[in-house]
Order: C-alpha cells, then structure tokens, then sequence
C-alpha cells in the first residue's frame, strides 16, 4: 500500500501539520513559535449565540 | 454594607477566556469591588453569575454578548470599576500575535485561501465546540478539541463522522498532542525520537513525554484522544485509528497507551489491536491492577513506570532518596497529606501510589478504590484534588493557563495542622502560565515554621519557555521539596509521615 492510498488519519503523521486555530488566541503565538503555520479565525457564537441553533446549523453544512 | 450589583451586557462582542480572565482580574482589584467577572452569555456562564449573586435582576443574555459582572460595596465602586472595564474593553488591540495576520471568520474562509490547513484547533466554550469540529470534519480536517464541557452523543456523533471520513478527531477535553514537531495546545518542547505516545490523559501524556525526554530519548509523534475515548459509549474509536496510524509510521518502534481504567469491553478490543501490532507497547491504565496482555505489551500502573519501561527499564530520578530526604525533615503536623493539582492524571497516579502505601486516600476525581470527596465520608483520610475538574473550570481557564484556582485551597491547606504534607504539581510547556513557580512561591511565602512540609513535582523539559530547571530552583529557594516526578513527590510526601511515625 503507497502512502497515497492510505486513510488520511494514517497519512497525517508523515505530512507537515497547518493549522487553523479556532478560540484561544494564546496557541498562535505557541504554533508559530514551533515554526507551524497557523490561520486564527477571528470567531465569534453563530446562530445570535444559541449554541443549538449554532449545532443545527453546523448539522446541514452552513 | 449596601452590596450593590452592575452589569454591563455587550452585544456580540466575543473575546477568549483567557483574555476575560486577565480582565476579571483587573476589575476584581478595583477598590471597593467584592466580586467581579467578564464571561460571554453562553447559557452555562449565565447560570454561573446568576447562582453568584452577579446578574441584576431581569438581566438577559445570550451566547454571543459579553458579560460585565460588578458586584461591589457601594453604588460609586460598581460604578468606576464598570468603566474602568469597559475602557479595557474599548482600547485598541495592539498586541498579540494573531493580531498581525490576516484573520478569516470561519474555517470555511480559512480553508478556502490556505488549502494547505490539515487540523483545527478548536477551543471555544464547549457548547459551540462540538459545531466548529463538525465544520472542520466537513472540510476534510483533522480536528484537536481542546474545549471541554461537550456532551457524549456530540463526541460520539464526531468520532463516527471522523472515522467514516478517515479523520482524526482528537478530544474533546484533549489538553495535548504533538505531530510531526507541531506542539499543539499544551505541549512540552520535547526531544525528537522513536516513542510515540497515545493519550486519553493530556497531563499523563505530558508527564511520560518530558520524563522520557529528560532521560534522553524522544517522542515520535503524541496522539490526544479525549478522556472519555476509551469509555464503552465511545468504544476507543480515536484510540484504535491512532494504532492504526502508528502502525504505518516508520517512525515510530514503541507505543505508550496512557488512559485511566478502561471499560473491560474497550480494553479488550484495544488490546486486541495491540497484539495484531508489529511495535511493542507499554499499556499504563493508571489505577488498573495487572492485566492480561498480548506478549508484544508490558504493563504500568504509574506514569513514571510507564516512562521508565519505555526506556528499556531506565531507571528515573534514579539517585532520588526519598527516605534519606525525609529523614533530614522536622516534624510538623498531624500526619495528613493534601494533594492540590493542576493535572487530572498526576492527582490519579497520586493515588495509585498512596493507596498502595496503605495510606486511606479520598479524591474528587477517584480513581477504583478511593473514596469519592462530597459523596462518602473522608474523615482521617488524604485528600486529594484535582483542580481541573469541570466543578473548579467551568467558566474560567485551566489551572495550568491559572494557577491561582489554587490559591484559596492552598493557603488553607497551609493554616491546617492536622496536615504534615502538601503536594503540589507544575505544569510547564507552551500554553501553560508563563512562571508558574514565581506565582506559587507568593502564596506560600508567609507560611508559618510549623505549616506541613511543601512537595512539588514540575512536568517539564529545559527547552521549554519557563525552562525546567529555573522553575525548580525558584521552588528550591522558597522551601519546596521538588521531586524528579510526580510519582516520587507521592513517595516522599509517603516517607514523610511514615518516618514521623505516623
């Protein structure tokens, strides 16, 4: 089996890890510290802070 | 006293709770201020204010507005330090890394300019986390979830999606993972090598990593699966795809699997898997007695046995005498022994080696066997706590990120004599409080000749930003014992009362 035809979970320890960091914005400075490259979104509740409202939305892909 | 309540309520206004929590701080130093807090209006935090006595009367608020709590002796106090808050809050952001770069407002804007991201790091309140990792799952990422507070059925419903997707979905409440050299969340800086590490404890996974660095070996890569991974609702579904995954890495000889006593149905189709592995592993179900494992496997009980079986039998801390130590001890004390931790998996082991030592242990966090705090009687028994559990965190920060969720139980620990030992543990490493030991020394530094004796353990490499070895010696000045891990701090703190004949 070649690399490529491996799940992706079993290709991640071999790749170089990206990372887009969602909340503390304390693991920024860490990552790129480590050399890691890292995107902070700037997040804030969606669905007006109802947090099923946010889970429902997240369900059907919005 | 005219106690006098104010709030403040910001509409869609988010900040961090590290961020809140440095504000908290301010405002609660304000003169004349009793109680203060900063917290977004997610429903829990709500409850947390209303129960405090911190919400006026008739207040609503919702998961996207910012909170202002102020309660305080007079109407003027409440009312300056309101303002002071709220000028905090209105200053221009200058600092902080992530300020400098462009930011994106959702994953799916991130994703879409940087195809490239391969794992999102979540750590949002809890009742928003498990829809961010659903996202990031449906982009195809690998997800870390550092947020805790999240319900079962959404972890289970995360894992399966993961798992049909090939993804890793690491927590929730995973405190640490390390992949390829990527530190992410709380993470030491450790030496690169041939172990790699698969943990349902953030701090136990800490705690094997540094002592294994610090021995001179090195982690391959450190797999976070969440606390409750390994639990029969859960079935191991992340903690199976990670043997999986080692299984495939050529850089990787030997595996530690950390996790508290699994359920028997999990732990056998875990170990199962194990025995189909070509790599040997070391199996540290902390708190478990022995266990019948596949010959490829070797069993510890503690995190430094597990340190040390993954060295090839190395012995850690090996010129530590724990009973030369206390010998040298006045005595002081009743015979009593409180554990104060930050980390879950240490306050365990903690008990694993009291219990053994025949000593009578009850903890908030019980592992089998010890008396659960609150719940049965704990009169004459050691406590030990956990200061990471949800019932100290829900509505502020770690322990780690804050130590002074310690202080209150410490300085009252510290006026106890029926105590003749206080252990402690110090969690360094990216993510944790930038001086841990100089935060602790403050609050025992008034102690008085006959407070019990003061143990510490640091989890910790040299390389680390507080630097292992500075931490220790600031420590050592103040009258700390620190020990080369948390296993021999319980030994000694055990040696202590015994020696005293107690």
């Amino acid at each position: 089996m070649t690399d490529q035809d491996r799940p992706q979970y079993q290709q991640l320890l071999a790749r170089k890890v990206e990372v887009v960091n969602v909340g503390l914005e304390g693991f920024v400075k860490d990552l790129r510290d480590c050399g890691i490259d890292v995107v902070h979104v700037d997040w804030k509740p969606s669905a007006g802070g109802d947090p099923q409202m946010a889970a429902l939305l997240a369900k059907l892909g919005v | 006293m005219n106690v006098v309540v104010l709030n403040e309520v910001r509409k869609g206004f988010y900040l961090d709770s590290v961020a809140l929590m440095r504000l908290s701080r301010e405002v609660a130093g304000s003169p004349g201020v009793i109680e203060a807090a900063l917290m977004m209006g997610t429903p829990s935090n709500a409850a947390i204010m209303r129960n405090a006595g911190l919400l006026e009367e008739g207040t609503a608020v919702k998961g996207n507005d910012l909170v202002i709590a102020v309660k305080a002796e007079s109407e003027s106090a409440a009312r300056e330090a309101l303002d002071n808050a709220i000028k905090s809050l209105d200053k221009p952001k200058t600092q902080g890394e992530a300020q400098s770069a462009w930011q994106p407002h959702s994953i799916a804007a991130a994703v879409k300019v940087r195809p490239e991201i391969n794992l999102a790091l979540i750590s949002v309140p809890g009742e928003f986390a498990a829809a961010e990792a659903r996202k990031a799952l449906n982009r195809g990422l690998h997800v870390l979830m550092f947020s805790d507070n999240v319900s079962l059925e959404d972890e289970l419903s995360l894992k399966q999606q993961a798992r049909t997707a090939g993804l890793l979905m690491m927590g929730p409440d995973c405190g640490t993972a390390v992949i390829g050299g990527a530190l992410l969340a709380f993470a030491n800086k450790i030496r690169r090598g041939r172990i790699g590490i698969i943990g349902a404890s953030g701090t136990g996974t800490q705690e094997v990593s540094c002592l294994i660095s610090e021995a001179g070996a090195g982690i391959s890569h450190a797999i976070g699966v969440g606390g409750r991974d390994l639990k029969k609702d859960i079935g191991g579904i992340t903690t199976l795809m990670a043997i999986d995954a080692f299984e495939s890495d050529p850089e990787t000889d030997h595996v530690v699997l950390i996790s508290k006593p699994p359920h028997p149905d999990v732990a056998k189709s875990v170990l199962e898997r194990i025995g189909r592995s070509r790599k040997s592993y070391t199996v540290c179900f902390i708190g478990a007695t022995e266990i019948e494992l596949p010959p490829n496997a070797r069993f510890s009980p503690t995190l430094r046995g597990a340190a040390e079986l993954a060295l090839g039998d190395k012995k850690i801390g090996a010129g530590f005498d724990a009973k030369g130590v206390a010998s040298r001890l006045p005595r002081s004390g009743r015979g009593g022994i409180e554990g104060l931790f930050a980390g879950g998996t240490l306050c365990a082991e903690a008990q694993v080696i009291l219990a053994a030592a025949g000593r009578k242990v009850a903890s908030n966090a019980a592992i089998p066997g010890v008396v659960k705090l609150g719940v049965e009687p704990n009169a004459g028994r050691d406590r030990l706590i956990d200061l990471g559990d949800d019932e100290y965190t829900r509505g502020r920060p770690h322990p780690m990120i804050d130590p002074s969720v310690r202080d209150d139980a410490l300085r009252a620990a510290l006026r106890n004599r029926d105590l003749s030992v206080v252990l402690l543990d110090l969690v360094l490493g990216y993510g944790a409080h930038a001086d841990p030991a100089e935060h602790l020394t403050k609050i025992v530094a008034d102690r008085g000749q006959d407070a019990p004796a003061l143990i510490a353990s640091v989890v910790g490499t040299e390389q680390d930003p507080q630097g292992r070895s500075a931490q220790v010696r600031k420590l050592e000045q103040a009258g700390i014992l620190v020990a080369p891990s948390n296993a021999q701090a319980c030994e000694l703190a055990v040696a202590i009362v015994q020696n005293a004949g107690r």
